[in-house]
């Protein structure tokens, strides 16, 4: 046995092209997804030089941060639809397979990757996407790259990268009943802040990282960009395995068991190092509201903004509560909301739609808030049908939509007007991220749910104690 | 990539930190295709307000900033989304040099691809220069070369990883440096199965 090693290292080792003194490592890509978005002047790149894709077999296209979620037969924009198209004509060009709007596989980029097995443990994963992180869920190492390198992986296959330092995000303990993977994601980012996972990749080890299902471990990597930190992921193990039996491009029947235990000899050795190792414990961890314009700027829900002279940063708190239209000391609950969002690559899959549904069930939707609900995939849109979700949602008076992106970037029709104030499942709160003027509080879909109910936010284990008995 | 081995201008103080691409290239203009015309953009809800009108307390519409070409911003500068349009629309604004205590790592790739170079300096010294900067035209020489950045008073050392470095100053297009290990990769490719 030689030193014992993280699952970090194992993917590095086991993707390297070409080494070289004072260069970054060229390393091997598995699996590139592509969108609209930042996809255009990479395939334009290409023409210029009179390049091809390399592997059209490992790349696969979809559509999402600009498609509409309802009437998509009619895009008004202009813009947008040559930007649709462009993609649509590219992927023919260049032999790209594509997920289009009308496709059955159509949905956003990292729920439909797992989706269709396509993220697999121990590849290398990238999208132009800063969301990408979400793969690494699955112990790939998956992280966002510009438009430039998307170019670069369309012609080679591969990127140019300095290995990166490991941070071990070690939770201890397991999460109280009704506390979610996103409370314990925003928990770790509050607790650390937004630049702490700069330069490394993070794995999640503990207790209550073990005993979340891959849903959960989803919304925990994608938020992993959130901490600084391009990649983070998790050792794969049983959970791992079942959840990709049967997908559509894994291997079916002895294959499949053969791939699984290759894919569970990656998880990180017994005694492996980190360049770096933090600790949370999981049962001091309420559920999260952000208050602020940046997602390490959150409390519990039982909490209040901060006291501005008290902080390390006065200016920059002072500055957030003002575009937040927020007092400081303000008690979390006592925030009035107008808008509820529940998608997003961060909580768009079905049992986020499940758990939401169970806490609005019998309940009606404020009159003062207007509520989406926009599933993650077409599939999940489906598979949430066939559950009687939608009637749910509907009958509470939530809009039910077609998959996409959605109001988590606000580049299509669904907008927050300037102002007006969200409860968004999603991973951002930047200023105007979901509208100019618009203010985000992000939050886990069970806390989205029982906002949109009461109007304001509450403690979803308090205002569902059945659900949760 | 155009190439750029020395960079003379003056700096404009953007003394915030955590400065988001949201912020630098808002969403509802990342859907042209083209790479070209970002600047028009740059820091677009900061420079007007909700009905397009100029917002006079920034930075940027100050007329004493007007010829800036060197930014000066806190840590964490370009966290976020990965959108290259953040690099394009600072570059197509007129900006070839960022200083900042700190990048995201996404955002740094993204300015090395395009021409940019993007310092990371001591936040004492971006501090001091930032304190100059504000009261309006504060030069600034940056010698990539030889990895100095000069004021009327001092020199100031500053790291770049070599490779990006070399790639800057002689405007390489990187695809094309890869392509010469194609048989790496197609060896690669044969070995692993892929």
């Amino acid at each position: 046995m030689g030193k014992p090693k993280t699952i970090i290292e194992k993917i590095w080792e086991n993707h390297m092209v070409h080494q070289e003194p004072e260069k970054p490592d060229l390393m091997y890509i598995d699996l590139h997804l592509v969108h609209e978005v930042t996809s255009p002047q990479a395939f334009e790149g290409l023409r210029l030089n009179n390049r091809k894709v390399r592997r059209p077999d490992l790349t696969f296209a979809t559509m999402d941060h600009n498609v509409p979620t309802q009437n998509r037969d009619v895009i008004k924009d202009e813009i947008s639809k040559k930007q649709m198209e462009t993609l649509r004509k590219n992927c023919k060009d260049f032999g790209v397979p594509l997920a289009d709007m009308f496709h059955p596989d159509q949905g956003i980029v990292h729920v439909i990757g797992p989706q269709l097995g396509l993220t697999q443990p121990g590849k290398t994963i990238v999208c132009g996407d800063s969301h990408t992180s979400t793969h690494g869920a699955f112990g790939a190492l998956a992280f966002g790259i510009g438009t430039s390198e998307v170019e670069h992986v369309l012609a080679t296959q591969t990127l140019w990268q300095k290995p990166p330092k490991t941070l071990n995000v070690h939770v201890e303990g397991d999460l109280g009943t009704g506390v979610t993977a996103k409370d314990l994601i925003l928990a770790i980012i509050s607790k650390f802040g937004v630049r702490f996972g700069t330069g490394h990749v993070i794995e999640y080890t503990g207790e209550a990282v073990r005993n979340l299902s891959m849903e959960g471990r989803m919304t925990v990597c994608n938020m992993s960009i959130e901490a600084g930190a391009r990649a983070g992921l998790i050792s794969p193990d049983e959970t791992t395995v079942e959840f990709l039996r049967d997908k559509p491009h894994v291997p079916q029947g002895e294959a499949f068991d053969e791939k699984a235990e290759e894919w569970l000899s990656l998880a990180t050795d017994e005694g492996a190092e980190y360049d770096q190792t933090v600790t949370i414990k999981a049962e001091e961890i309420e559920p999260q509201v952000s208050w602020g314009t940046n997602p390490g700027m959150c409390v519990p829900v039982s909490g209040n903004t901060p006291a501005v002279n008290e902080s390390e940063d006065p200016e920059d708190i002072e500055r957030a509560l003002e575009y937040m239209g927020l007092e400081e000391n303000q008690a979390i609950e006592s925030i009035d909301i107008d808008h509820v969002f529940i998608g997003s690559c961060t909580n768009s899959r079905i049992t986020d739609l499940r758990k939401a549904a169970k806490v609005v069930e019998g309940h009606q939707v404020n009159d003062n808030v207007r509520a989406i609900v926009v599933p993650g995939s077409f599939g999940t849109k489906l598979q949430a049908e066939k559950e009687g979700l939608d009637s749910i949602f509907k009958e509470a008076g939530f809009e039910w939509r077609e998959a996409g992106c959605s109001m988590c970037l606000a580049m299509n029709d669904d907008v927050v007007p300037p102002g007006g104030r969200c409860a968004s499942t999603s991973n951002r709160n930047f200023e105007g991220r979901q509208g100019n003027g618009a203010r985000t509080h992000l939050v886990s879909p069970e806390m989205a749910a029982a906002a949109a109910i009461e109007g304001h936010f509450v403690d979803v284990r308090k205002f569902a104690s059945n659900v949760y008995a | 990539m155009e190439a750029i081995q020395e960079h003379e201008g003056l700096t404009v103080p953007l003394n915030r930190s955590n400065v988001d691409t949201d912020q630098i290239i808002p969403k509802q203009f990342l859907k042209r295709v083209e790479r070209t015309g970002f600047g028009q953009f740059l820091f677009y809800n900061w420079r007007f307000d909700e009905d397009g009108t100029m917002r006079e307390d920034f930075v940027l519409n100050d007329p004493s900033f007007q010829e800036g070409s060197i930014l000066l911003a806190g840590e964490n500068f370009g966290c976020g989304s990965s959108r290259e349009h953040a690099p394009w629309s600072l570059l197509d604004y007129g900006f070839r040099v960022i200083i900042a205590p700190s990048f995201a790592d996404i955002f740094y790739n993204n300015a090395l691809k395009n021409g940019i170079i993007p310092i990371q300096m001591n936040e004492a010294q971006v501090k001091k220069w930032m304190a100059q900067a504000e009261n309006g035209n504060f030069a600034l020489k940056v010698d990539l070369e030889k990895q100095l950045i000069i004021d009327s008073e001092q020199s100031v050392h500053f790291d770049i990883p070599a490779f990006h470095k070399d790639n800057l100053i002689n405007g390489y297009d990187d695809i094309a440096l890869t392509l010469k290990h194609e048989d790496k990769i197609t060896a690669f490719e044969s070995a692993a199965h892929v």
